[in-house]
């Protein structure tokens, strides 16, 4: 280990300062999403809203992160713009290792800029650096400045918001190392509150490691099942993106806005079909030798003599779902043109592709017209809805500043909640069944990664409500670990209990190693507890009709089953949340 | 003897498995920068990786403008470092055309000695080890560098 407590930098964005806390915790709370949330009781202000300058952003990594491959995760904890209340978003690129190796075991910014400024931090250095003639600028190209801008050769992260954050849209992402996202929930809004455009992260330490035989065997060991064995092997081959033919196949793929399951023209948009068509090279995150990053490309003819240029774009199951299907876009390099365009403005392509699915079914029933949308959304046409998505990011008239707030939001001014696609925030890409529609609603953040609810529903005909709610209740205990350890959530067959145990002994967290079961409840209680605090009701959570109108391979959905799900496991997190004397 | 190549690096993810393994094995470091080898973007992460390695030179730079030792001649290209002798002068970095060799902020040299720890991490066979013959730099070739 490199020290029994947590190192935390905290920024005052409003002063420019930043002072560096030593917080105990590190056998109580690990680190990542245990980390984010005693940060979060610390700094941030469960009773004042997102935008209060003093609310803290927080970016918190693990005990094992840089020590074991695919320890790869950053955990982003704010209070989301999206519904007022405490939340986490995941992101790798290079953000775990730089702050690793900038020594930091979080790093919190509270306050607001006055005026637009980027944050540079390192294991020896801190400058907050007016950046006004960024503002306004598009994720690729301030991306490329603020690399220029950041002088030094050595390895670093860089994020940064688009104009979504900047107009403080609560579906805007903060884009990570150009191909990865903190996407969920408005972080980006978080940032463009506080009047910062960017930060870098210089990983420029290094430390000694332990001086015994377990760590390096124990690496080698599970870098072999990573690489050597197929555990891995559906992330490394045709990516997430090989989801899309088998949800379709067992009808779980949501189709323009949620109206079909399955259709034929998947064809245009499998993973395979955007491996043989559209991709260009794998990329990973640092300290991840699974490399699931697809980048695929968009070229496009600029000059009538022959001139074409090219972009390079990062797919995704869930951003091929968000804007394919649901759109009802099935030609591949149209799904990755519009995902360009979602990349640049800095929105979270999940939310985004959902919201404009509801706007167009909304357009066709005739609950708003084209005053409201400014162009014609059909389902298919990419090019409306790319213009669509520039309208949303800049929340062009009333109706898209509604919308970036939410499709619910949008969908109780003007009508249409029966068939917004909401599942706590924008659906993830399973229409699986009960389970998942209930864990999606209610997780903690609102991500199909919360607990592996659409697993569940593809595994399980039968209909045992207890079984379900302990399965969701046990499954986010266990990933709750993970989470702050942080891992990466594609490694948890491989990083099963024992293993986690071994790995956090050979590097000197023997206390905590031992205590794993404990621990994960805690964490498990803090998070809920933190999110409650926020205030957030699970029994106050709805789940459109739409959700109830679908078919899956199990059948039509039962709403009976639907609804006693979702009280059953609204009950239990409840419980979760009571304190029961383990407040720090 | 053995030298190490980086022939496919256009393959590269860049995951830096290849600098954490040297940094672990070799020099027993938590790290992605004091390694033999590192992995940088070629001008952003679109446009691909790089890696800064030891190119084996034969006379080496760094060897001829290290006066303490630290840095030898090692018969294959390259150096062979005793890192006791070294007193962190930085020259060996400064003369190393490649920029092949980090300073820690202390000063301390890191380089690599061609051992081949860091290949079998690789996970997409970027890089090999190769058996080269060993050479002594003739004297033609150390005046071509000294001038």
């Amino acid at each position: 280990m490199i020290r029994d407590h947590f190192r935390v930098l905290c920024v005052d964005l409003s002063s420019g300062r930043g002072n560096v806390v030593s917080l105990d915790g590190r056998d109580k709370e690990a680190g990542g999403s245990g980390l984010a949330a005693i940060l979060f009781s610390k700094y941030g202000l469960a009773d004042k809203p997102w935008e209060d300058p003093d609310q803290p952003l927080i970016f918190a990594i693990g005990p094992l992160t840089g020590y074991f491959p695919l320890m790869s995760k950053t955990v982003c904890g704010f209070k989301s713009p999206y519904h007022d209340q405490y939340t986490e978003s995941h992101a790798g690129g290079r953000s775990a290792l730089s702050l690793r190796f900038a020594d930091l075991d979080a790093l919190v910014i509270t306050g607001k800029a006055n005026k637009p400024c980027c944050l540079s931090v390192g294991s020896r250095h801190i400058e907050l650096k007016d950046a006004h003639y960024l503002w306004g600028m598009d994720i690729q190209a301030s991306g490329k400045m603020m690399r220029g801008m950041s002088g030094s050769s050595g390895h670093r992260s860089i994020l940064r918001i688009g104009p979504a954050g900047e107009n403080g849209s609560a579906m805007a992402c903060i884009n990570v190392d150009t191909y990865r996202h903190f996407g969920r929930l408005g972080a980006g809004a978080v940032m463009g509150g506080k009047n910062l455009k960017g930060v870098v992260i210089n990983g420029d330490r290094s430390f000694d490691l332990p001086e015994n035989k377990d760590y390096p065997g124990l690496f080698q060991e599970v870098y072999r099942e990573l690489t050597d064995t197929e555990m891995m092997s559906k992330y490394h081959n045709l990516g997430t993106a090989a989801n899309l033919e088998s949800l379709n196949k067992i009808e779980s793929l949501p189709w323009r806005n949620l109206k079909q399951t399955s259709d034929p023209a998947i064809e245009g948009i499998t993973g395979k079909r955007f491996a043989d068509d559209t991709l260009l090279r794998n990329s990973a995150c640092s300290g991840c030798p699974v490399g699931c990053i697809h980048v695929g490309f968009v070229r496009e003819k600029f000059m009538k003599e022959n001139q074409y240029l090219y972009r390079q774009v990062s797919y995704d199951y869930e951003p091929i779902f968000a804007v394919g299907s649901m759109l009802g876009v099935t030609d591949s390099f149209a799904v990755l043109g519009i995902m360009d365009v979602v990349e640049k403005i800095g929105l979270d392509v999940m939310s985004g592709g959902v919201a404009l699915a509801w706007a167009t079914e909304a357009l066709e029933k005739g609950i708003i017209s084209e005053k409201e949308t400014l162009v014609s959304l059909k389902f298919g046409d990419a090019g409306s809805y790319k213009e669509a998505f520039y309208h949303l990011s800049m929340g062009s008239n009333d109706f898209y500043r509604l919308l970036a707030q939410g499709t619910l939001k949008a969908a109780e001014h003007y009508g249409g909640e029966d068939f917004a696609c909401v599942l706590g925030q924008e659906m993830a890409g399973y229409a699986t069944g009960e389970v998942f529609f209930v864990a999606e609603s209610l997780g903690f953040r609102h991500s199909h990664l919360d607990t592996g609810g659409y697993s569940y529903d593809q595994k399980h005909k039968e209909k045992d409500l207890e079984k379900a709610v302990n399965f969701l209740v046990k499954d986010e205990e266990s990933r709750v670990f993970l989470t702050s350890m942080a891992s990466c959530l594609f490694a948890r067959e491989v990083y099963k209990e024992e293993r986690l145990a071994d790995c956090l002994q050979s590097v000197g967290y023997g206390a905590l190693a031992d205590n794993m079961e404990a621990v994960s409840r805690h964490i498990q209680k803090l998070r809920w507890q933190t999110r409650v605090a926020t205030g957030f009701d699970p029994n106050g959570v709805i789940i459109p009709k739409r959700f109830t109108e679908v078919t899956t391979w199990k059948g039509p959905v039962d709403e009976d089953y639907l609804n006693n799900l979702k009280s059953e496991y609204a009950k239990r997190i409840i419980e979760l949340a009571k304190y029961e004397g383990n407040k720090r | 003897m053995k030298v190490l190549r980086t022939p496919r690096m256009e393959r590269c993810i860049g995951c830096h498995s290849c600098s954490l393994a040297c940094a672990r094995l070799v020099h027993k470091h938590l790290s992605w920068d004091t390694a033999g080898i590192r992995i940088v973007s070629s001008g952003g992460l679109s446009t691909g990786f790089e890696a800064r390695s030891c190119l084996a030179c034969n006379p080496a730079p760094c060897a001829m403008v290290c006066l303490t030792g630290a840095f030898s001649q090692r018969k294959s290209g390259g150096v062979v470092v005793k890192k006791n002798l070294c007193i962190c002068c930085g020259e060996c970095a400064k003369a190393c055309p490649v920029g092949a060799i980090y300073l820690n902020p202390t000063g301390e040299p890191f380089v690599c000695i061609h051992c081949g720890r860091c290949v079998p991490f690789c996970p997409h066979d970027c890089l090999e080890i190769v058996d080269v013959p060993g050479k002594q730099p003739t004297e033609k070739n150390l005046k071509g560098v000294a001038s």
